[in-house]
């Protein structure tokens, strides 16, 4: 029905405002074995609790953000744009 | 004896009287009645049957929970089923139709069901599944089918509109009786913004139904006041008729909005609900308590009334219940109505409560039965005397109307909508909200206050706390001294009552009776979550709001716990039903979805184009001329002639994005499987972009306009995924790149012009040198246009096989440009074709479009394995691709296929089987991707992926349509079946 996503360039936005890809993982090196790769484009974790995503403000900014939050309670912990999701002063 | 209009009394406006129907019958009632209290007043107790037994039944309450009086409202496309008579405005022209009988609701021969009780007990549906099987058929589906249901909804469209908006606050406050408005008087008066929302016509909750007094003023005065204070605070928004249906993650609730459900006549300019999403820093429950039903013989029949809804009926709107009135309780609210009735005239009969120790200093005339219950009422439709039990002895009292109170239970849906639990509270007799909701806090009645001054304090204390822990400065609204407050302590809850005879319900709506329950114990469901699927207890569309608690208890005592271990089922939202026309809002008919329309849409009109919808596109699918009177007589007609002559075709959906940066190249680099750093400025590619695993996602073209300015085209039904998708690659994959994307596909009219003739027809619009030697093929630039009045962009691509071109205007001159292409062209025999013909002169020529990149195919199958690089360090799906079944010998592969006999044909979707080889999946070699008529072959043709394709050119084979039987007989050969050495693309 309605819930917000905190977007950093944007504020609290509603949900219907964006898209979610899923887990927020590191792609691998183009070298990386075989395994790294097949576990990067087909196994997820499924946890309850806390969950990096990307997600994608797609009619907003059009930014992608990386967003955690807790798949159980649906409470947002931080997002930060998917371009400085490695720094750690990112986080709103 | 029945119901009737007091002489004096309530708030309602006697000198405004309404006339409305029930059931075709013309009544009066005030403004200011609802239309129960309309009924009751005239004497209407029997208003409804029941879902299953098609009971008698009359009103039972005064506001939402409301499980009888459910009715048909309106005409026409305004009819309004199941509305709740409790919470339905009276309005001038009401028609209001009573539900559940047949033929009338005095007569009905559903009643009939009620001899068959026996078998209708609770589980009876899920036994019909069991025995006898020839049964449920001609028998119980049937008969089930017609039997159930409530209302009827109209086959009519709604005429009304519907609207939906947003709000946002410091503090939303749920409710406006005394807790609800001192919050929000609290909270108002700091300057924060507030909202208060009611779902009752007016403001005031349970104090418009009090005769206490607050600070000598009746507490209907008081809150006209307090109103009127809030009011003229600009930062406190009041909402009434609105309805907080649900809680939502990150506080945003939801709530509608009745804003013409109580008039005849909607204003058309002025939506009739509308759909509220509310953001608030913090919220207040002020929802209230819902008094409990007592459970006994026949607390059914009409004249039976919740006691807190008597007292409202009594006092907010000056009707009496009956001539003779009793009243049941086991708690001290009773002798609140007690006092009203007697001071209204009424004759009060007795009061029977259930406590042998009740202490209530009660000081009116009735007599008090302490120690007692009420076992069984009597009476068909309505209330004739009631049996009253003490001890084992029973005595008989004449009573026509019978008010009951079985305790209070807090309103505490909302608090429980994020998946928190209610808690048992035996001291409190009751489940309450849990507590650390965070952001939500509750106040007045929910938050076990009882009486006015109590939840005044409590909602005040809290309206202040929660704005001062938001930073503003508040204190806390003080109040008069209240006379004439009834504080109800919470009372031991009476779930079973003993020497009852009669049907003793628990759910009335679903008309779920106390043998039902301890049925579904015994008969091993007595989880409170199988109890309620089992019985369906609580399922109606009141959801239980009555029943819950009492079938709780009774399962409680059926299995000798405590209620804390039944436990509740769980709250959801709706909180109470909301309409589809409210959800969609103006999201309905032709809005339910945008149209995009291309820049050449007028254009295709005018060449009298027929439209065919492409997602949310309209394209062109071909154009009818003269006689034609069947699509494949205009297609064919447009392929011959873009081979003969030339074509025009608006391709201007195709998507469209703008690749700018000094990385762009290497940009485009990493997201296609080909090279694109040494594309030259002026030079256009075909691109293969790749999924991560290895799977073609998507193609086109893309053209280097400068050094570090690309223009990228994508198929039209992907644009907006590759555009999603090259974000996401710049963005989250590499950052580093200096990268800049822009969706442009809106703002270029973008037209192919193809056929031997289109130089001829371009070059006199084209200022630019647009032969062969000058543009080649895959040349791609900006060119200046009409001597020089426009800049466009002209491509050498085509997708047909023949010379083409395609050319580019911003999209606002899309038309008048297509105009004069078909003026240049006319005396070349220049014909508009569309996308049907456009996929007939591609398949001619074995272009792939996603009926053949499917998801399952990589680059080699479809012959590109020279599109994927060798030697780029990386790009989107290289590292999967190397995959052991993507480098399998036997991956079906791109060919050609036609039939042997050209006057044979066959489908899309068909599959290939070896020539004398049997119609098994074993033999399966392949499937049939795309087809279409060739006038060019004469014949069909198709292209398909099979098992070594490419190397079986010239083989007979059998294509197979399993679901149709079909087979017909063909023979594989190249795909491209126009010019395979593209010569016609160079000249």
């Amino acid at each position: 029905m309605a819930s917000l996503v905190p977007c950093p360039h944007c504020g609290a936005r509603p949900k219907e405002e964006f898209t979610v890809k899923g887990a927020a993982q590191v792609r691998p090196a183009p070298d990386t074995d075989k395994k790294s790769w097949v576990d990067y484009v087909y196994l997820r974790e499924n946890p309850r609790g806390r969950y990096e995503e990307f997600w994608h403000h797609t009619s907003g900014c059009r930014r992608w953000l990386v967003v955690i939050r807790d798949t159980a309670t649906h409470e947002i912990e931080s997002s930060c744009d998917a371009a400085f999701a490695g720094q750690t002063d990112a986080r709103t | 004896m029945t119901s009737y209009r007091l002489a004096t009394g309530g708030l309602i406006d006697r000198q405004t009287p309404l006339s409305f129907s029930f059931d075709g019958k013309r009544m009066l009632g005030f403004e200011g009645d609802s239309l129960a209290s309309a009924l009751l007043a005239n004497g209407q107790l029997l208003v409804g049957r029941s879902f299953k037994y098609h009971r008698p039944r009359g009103i039972l309450t005064a506001g939402t929970a409301e499980p009888n009086a459910l009715m048909t409202i309106g005409q026409g496309g305004r009819t309004e089923p199941n509305t709740r008579a409790t919470m339905q405005e009276l309005y001038q022209g009401l028609e209001a139709r009573s539900q559940s009988r047949w033929p009338s609701l005095e007569f009905d021969v559903g009643a009939l069901n009620s001899l068959f009780s026996p078998f209708l007990g609770a589980g009876f549906y899920y036994k019909t599944f069991m025995w006898p099987a020839a049964f449920w058929e001609k028998i119980y589906e049937p008969f089930i089918r017609k039997a159930a249901g409530l209302g009827k909804a109209s086959y009519e469209a709604d005429p009304d509109s519907y609207d939906k908006c947003w709000a946002h606050c410091d503090l939303l406050v749920i409710g406006s009786g005394p807790a609800g408005l001192a919050a929000a008087l609290s909270a108002g008066r700091s300057g924060a913004r507030v909202v208060l929302v009611d779902e009752h016509s007016a403001a005031g909750g349970s104090l418009l139904s009090e005769t206490a007094t607050i600070g000598g003023a009746s507490a209907s005065q008081f809150v006209a006041e307090t109103v009127a204070e809030l009011a003229s605070l600009s930062n406190v928004q009041i909402l009434t008729r609105t309805t907080a249906f649900g809680w939502y993650d990150g506080n945003v609730f939801g709530a509608v909005e009745r804003v013409q459900k109580h008039v005849l006549d909607p204003l058309p300019a002025v939506p009739v609900e509308r759909l509220w999403r509310v953001v608030s820093k913090r919220a207040i429950l002020a929802s209230g308590a819902e008094e409990r039903p007592l459970v006994f013989g026949g607390n059914d029949i009409p004249g039976v009334m919740m006691a807190t809804a008597m007292r409202t009926y009594l006092n907010r709107y000056g009707v009496a219940p009956g001539k003779h009135v009793a009243i049941f309780t086991t708690n001290d609210s009773g002798y609140a109505l007690a006092r009203d009735l007697e001071s209204a005239g009424v004759n009060l009969v007795a009061v029977i409560d259930g406590r042998p120790d009740a202490g209530f200093r009660y000081s009116g005339r009735a007599r008090v039965i302490k120690g007692a219950y009420v076992s069984d009422a009597h009476g068909r439709k309505a209330l004739s005397s009631i049996s009253v039990w003490k001890n084992g002895s029973v005595e008989t009292l004449k009573a026509d109307a019978l008010a009951m109170s079985g305790g209070f239970s807090p309103i505490i849906h909302l608090a429980c909508h994020r998946g928190a639990k209610p808690v048992w509270s035996d001291e409190q007799a009751g489940f309450l909200a849990p507590t650390g909701l965070n952001g939500f806090e509750l106040a007045g009645a929910v938050n076990t206050n009882s009486g006015i001054a109590a939840c005044l304090a409590d909602g005040a204390a809290r309206g202040a706390a929660c704005v001062e822990a938001l930073g503003f400065t508040a204190s806390v609204a003080t109040f008069a001294t209240v006379e004439g407050d009834i504080v109800a302590p919470p009372a031991k809850p009476i779930w079973k009552i003993p020497g009852i005879k009669g049907k003793a319900f628990v759910d009335y709506q679903n008309d779920v009776h106390r043998k039902d329950l301890a049925l579904a114990v015994r008969e091993g469901y007595g989880h409170v979550e199988l109890a309620k699927r089992y019985t369906t207890n609580g399922m109606a569309t009141d959801q239980g709001k009555l029943s819950n608690v009492n079938a709780i208890g009774l399962l409680a005592e059926a299995r000798g716990v405590s209620p804390a271990e039944i436990g509740t089922t769980t709250f959801r939202p709706f909180y109470t039903p909301v309409s589809f026309g409210a959800l969609a809002g103006g999201h309905f008919g032709h809005h339910f979805q945008p149209v995009r329309e291309s820049p050449l849409h007028d254009w295709a009109k005018k060449q009298s184009a027929v439209f065919i919808d492409t997602g949310l596109w309209y394209r062109s699918s071909w154009f009818p001329r003269n006689s034609e009177t069947n699509w494949r007589e205009s297609v064919d007609r447009e392929v011959l002639n873009v081979r003969a002559n030339a074509g025009l075709c608006d391709v201007s959906t195709l998507g469209k994005i703008e690749v700018c940066g000094n990385d762009a190249a290497e940009f485009l680099n990493r997201v296609y499987s080909n090279g694109f750093l040494k594309l030259p400025i002026g030079k256009a590619r075909y691109g293969l972009m790749l999924r991560e695993d290895g799977f073609i996602y998507d193609d086109g073209t893309t053209s280097r306009l400068e050094e570090h300015r690309f223009f990228m085209t994508t198929t039209t039904a992907y644009a907006a995924g590759v555009m999603t998708h090259l974000e996401f690659c710049a963005q989250a994959l590499w950052p580093d790149l200096d990268v800049r994307l822009a969706s442009v596909t809106d703002q270029w009219a973008q037209m192919s012009v193809a056929g031997p003739k289109s130089r001829r027809i371009l070059q006199p619009i084209v200022d630019d040198d647009i032969s062969n030697a000058a543009f080649p093929f895959l040349a791609a630039k900006e060119v200046s246009l009409f001597g020089g009045q426009l800049q466009g962009r002209l491509f050498r691509i085509s997708f047909s096989g023949e010379l083409a071109y395609e050319l580019a205007v911003p999209a606002g001159y899309g038309e008048s440009v297509a105009d004069a292409i078909m003026e240049a062209g006319n005396p070349h025999g220049i014909q508009p074709y569309g996308v049907e013909a456009l996929s007939v002169l591609r398949v001619e020529k074995g272009h792939v479009t996603h009926s053949e990149i499917n998801g399952t195919v990589i680059p080699a199958d479809l012959g590109f394995e020279k599109m994927v690089s060798q030697t780029k360090p990386d790009f989107i799906g290289k590292a999967m691709l190397n995959r052991e079944g993507l480098t399998a010998e036997d991956r079906p592969r791109l060919v050609g296929v036609v039939p042997l006999d050209p006057k044979a044909s066959f489908r899309t979707g068909s599959h290939i089987l070896a020539k004398d080889a049997a119609a098994t999946l074993e033999n399966d070699q392949g499937y049939v991707t795309s087809i279409a008529y060739s006038p060019h072959v004469g014949s069909t043709i198709g292209l398909a992926l099979v098992r070594h394709g490419p190397e079986r050119h010239g083989e007979e084979v059998v294509v197979w349509n399993g679901l149709c039987g079909e087979f017909t007989a063909a023979r594989l050969c190249n795909p491209v079946f126009v010019d395979p050495q593209n010569e016609k693309l160079h000249v």
